[in-house]
């Protein structure tokens, strides 16, 4: 038994077709080997390589980089799909990898560093993590201390990252730093090689969730890069990290769409199989309900996800409103769905091995990453302010 | 070069299966579909002649109803390069050798260097309609097939063969293949090459717009059912003696010996 999709005004037969090359991807890459990158917290390099070659990695990117010239809609795809795999550590991964280590580099770098960089990337050789957060540094951006100086033709870079997914194992990081002024103008973005003299891997974070993705602490001791590593133009990082946001926030919202979508149809088979009292659960009423309250949730949520989707893809003045809300009701309604279905498995569900708990687990950090609740509730907010200042 | 690849649509592997309503066949009503997964190595069999020489050409073919169209898409995906899609009533879910004419028809007018089918399919399972085809058009088959290399004027397998012994046999073009699963690692349909499949031509035909008749089937079934559940097996435990001696005593028992 499966929750069927209502049909969406938002795709097309080809977005549907790419849905179902995914879907085989996570039904031969992922769901057999989940249990074992979970255990390993981390997934093959291998894994970036076959998604590379399916193309998974570069879906917005120009062609002339090995992209497919796609909008944010192919990204809720893939997402969706990704996430579905048993391991949202997996889907984190990868897409810590193609939209959040990558998307600044593509739109505001020069083509010297998208070759070196991106093209590679894209075709999963190398891989990439985005590094902003601080231990004193979080959700406020602008406090990031990691100091880049200029000396000569080169950036010299002391400081200290940390929650850096991909970290541990980047090839390059996508890195904020400080090179002016206190504050948000100080910032600049640069493409930082991990082979360089100086650099160290702290501490392998263990985390609740998402486990099979690597998540670390970055550490940064004088170390040069050359100044044309910079990406765009100095000062101006903090803007691109904002800019750029959007899609991260997209890209959770996407994956809690799949993820409540896998729970339902999981919920609904056991619900059909399983018998207390001489009847089968869905027999209940009061489980139909709920499973009608889920199924009701998870397409309002799709809903509001896809509409960010179209006005983030459209640059639209409204996207980052949009994806601020999509993202707020999904972190709440997957976190939400992941209780109820866990409820639905009684004893069942809390035993390790089915993918009821580790999906409890890897939806709790929903409501923290990519921007907390907290921080999209004030951007809701300070919008509704500056709404009704301009009636 | 042109390569064929015979492609069927089948029931997903995870999809659960109910039997119709006159018991004859499983419920195709909000199932899902894919391609048969022997035939997916033998597009990518083909694919890979492609990769190595751009001047190749790859073109699917499959019988089946209007939803055979999202696999062969799939396919045009995965870079094959046009479709050939039999849709006819009566050809469809016909008995290996009607299909295997109607194929043999397709191929006639192909007229390809290669031919590319699985094995069997997921839900025949008869492995019947490979060498019925190549007999048909007359040309050399290999079944089984792990392993290709395509040269000048043949075609070098390896077959898989009973107790994992390996067969190597060249066949001269024009030839047949029917690959066996895990003979290579089949790629997925990208994006672009999904946008770029939009472009490739699907070619509708009929069994009579091939010039074949009668291709209805000459096997009916007559009932579809699923195995009747038993209700209990015995696991033996203990030593090996003791569970040696504990199925003795069962074979006995039940008067099997």
């Amino acid at each position: 038994m499966s929750l069927t999709r209502l049909p969406s005004i938002y795709f097309s037969d080809e977005h549907e077709a790419f849905r179902k090359s995914v879907r085989s991807f996570v039904e031969r890459e992922i769901r057999p080997n989940a249990d074992a990158w979970e255990a390993a917290g981390e997934v093959p390099r291998a894994l970036y390589r076959t998604a590379g070659e399916a193309g998974f990695l570069g879906l917005r990117y120009g062609e002339q980089w090995g992209g497919s010239g796609q909008d944010f809609l192919a990204t809720c795809v893939l997402c969706e799909e990704l996430a579905q795999g048993d391991s949202v550590g997996t889907a984190v991964a990868l897409l810590a990898q193609s939209e959040f280590a990558l998307s600044a580099l593509a739109d505001e770098a020069n083509d010297e560093l998208k070759r070196a960089w991106l093209a590679p990337a894209i075709r999963g050789e190398l891989i990439g993590a985005i590094g902003v957060s601080e231990p004193a540094a979080g959700s406020d951006v602008a406090s990031i201390a990691t100091r880049a100086r200029r000396d000569g033709g080169d950036y010299v870079i002391s400081g200290q990252k940390t929650y850096i997914t991909n970290g541990p194992r980047a090839d390059f990081v996508t890195l904020a730093v400080r090179t002016g002024e206190p504050g948000p103008r100080g910032i600049s973005l640069v493409v930082f090689p991990t082979d360089v003299k100086g650099f160290q891997v702290g501490r392998r974070l263990d985390k609740l969730g998402a486990r099979a993705s690597d998540t670390g602490e970055l550490f940064f001791d004088d170390c040069r890069v050359p100044a044309s590593n910079l990406i765009g133009e100095e000062g101006r990082g903090m803007q691109y990290i904002l800019s750029h946001f959007g899609g991260e926030r997209l890209v959770i919202a996407a994956f809690a769409v799949g993820i409540m979508q896998r729970l339902i149809d999981i919920g609904l088979d056991y619900a059909h199989e399983r018998s207390a009292f001489g009847s089968k659960l869905l027999e209940f009423q009061t489980w139909r309900h709920r499973f009608a309250d889920m199924a009701t949730r998870l397409e309002a949520t799709r809903g509001l996800t896809y509409q960010a989707a179209r006005l983030l893809s459209d640059a639209h003045p409204g996207a980052d409103l949009a994806v601020s809300m999509a993202k707020l009701d999904a972190a709440a309604s997957v976190q939400a769905v992941a209780a109820e279905v866990m409820q639905l498995h009684g004893g069942f569900g809390q035993i390790e091995g089915s993918p009821i708990p580790r999906y409890y687990r890897d939806v709790a950090g929903f409501s923290i990453g990519a921007g907390t609740s907290e921080i999209m509730r004030e951007i809701i907010s300070r919008a509704l302010v500056k709404t009704k200042e301009l009636r | 070069m042109k390569v064929m690849v015979c492609l069927k649509q089948v029931p997903h592997q995870d999809a659960k299966l109910d039997i119709n309503s006159d018991g004859t066949w499983i419920q195709e009503d909000n199932i899902k579909f894919e391609i048969n997964s022997y035939d997916t190595y033998a597009l990518e069999e083909a694919l890979r002649i492609k990769d190595a020489d751009a001047d190749t050409e790859v073109v699917v073919v499959s019988i089946g109803p209007d939803r055979v169209t999202q696999a062969l898409r799939t396919a045009l995906g995965m870079g094959a390069d046009r479709a050939v899609h039999v849709n006819d009533a009566e050809a469809f879910g016909s008995d290996a050798l009607c299909v295997a004419k109607v194929l043999a028809a397709v191929a006639k007018a192909e007229s390809p260097d290669l031919i590319f089918t699985g094995l069997m399919t997921d839900d025949g399972n008869s492995s019947a309609v490979p060498p019925m085809l190549a007999e048909l058009i007359d040309v050399p088959s290999a079944t089984g097939v792990l392993h290709t290399e395509a040269a000048n004027g043949s075609l070098k397998v390896e077959r898989e063969l009973e107790g994992g012994a390996i067969e190597v046999v060249e066949l001269p073009k024009p030839c047949l293949a029917s690959i066996q699963t895990g003979a290579n690692q089949v790629r997925y349909a990208s994006l672009k090459g999904i946008m770029q499949a939009k472009k490739k031509p699907i070619d509708v035909k009929t069994a009579a717009d091939l010039g074949v008749s009668d291709v209805a089937s000459k096997a009916t079934i007559d009932k579809v059912y699923s195995p009747p559940k038993n209700a209990t097996a015995d696991i033996l435990s203990g030593s090996t003696d003791e569970i040696v001696s504990g199925l003795m005593g069962k074979i006995k028992e039940l008067g099997v010996l």
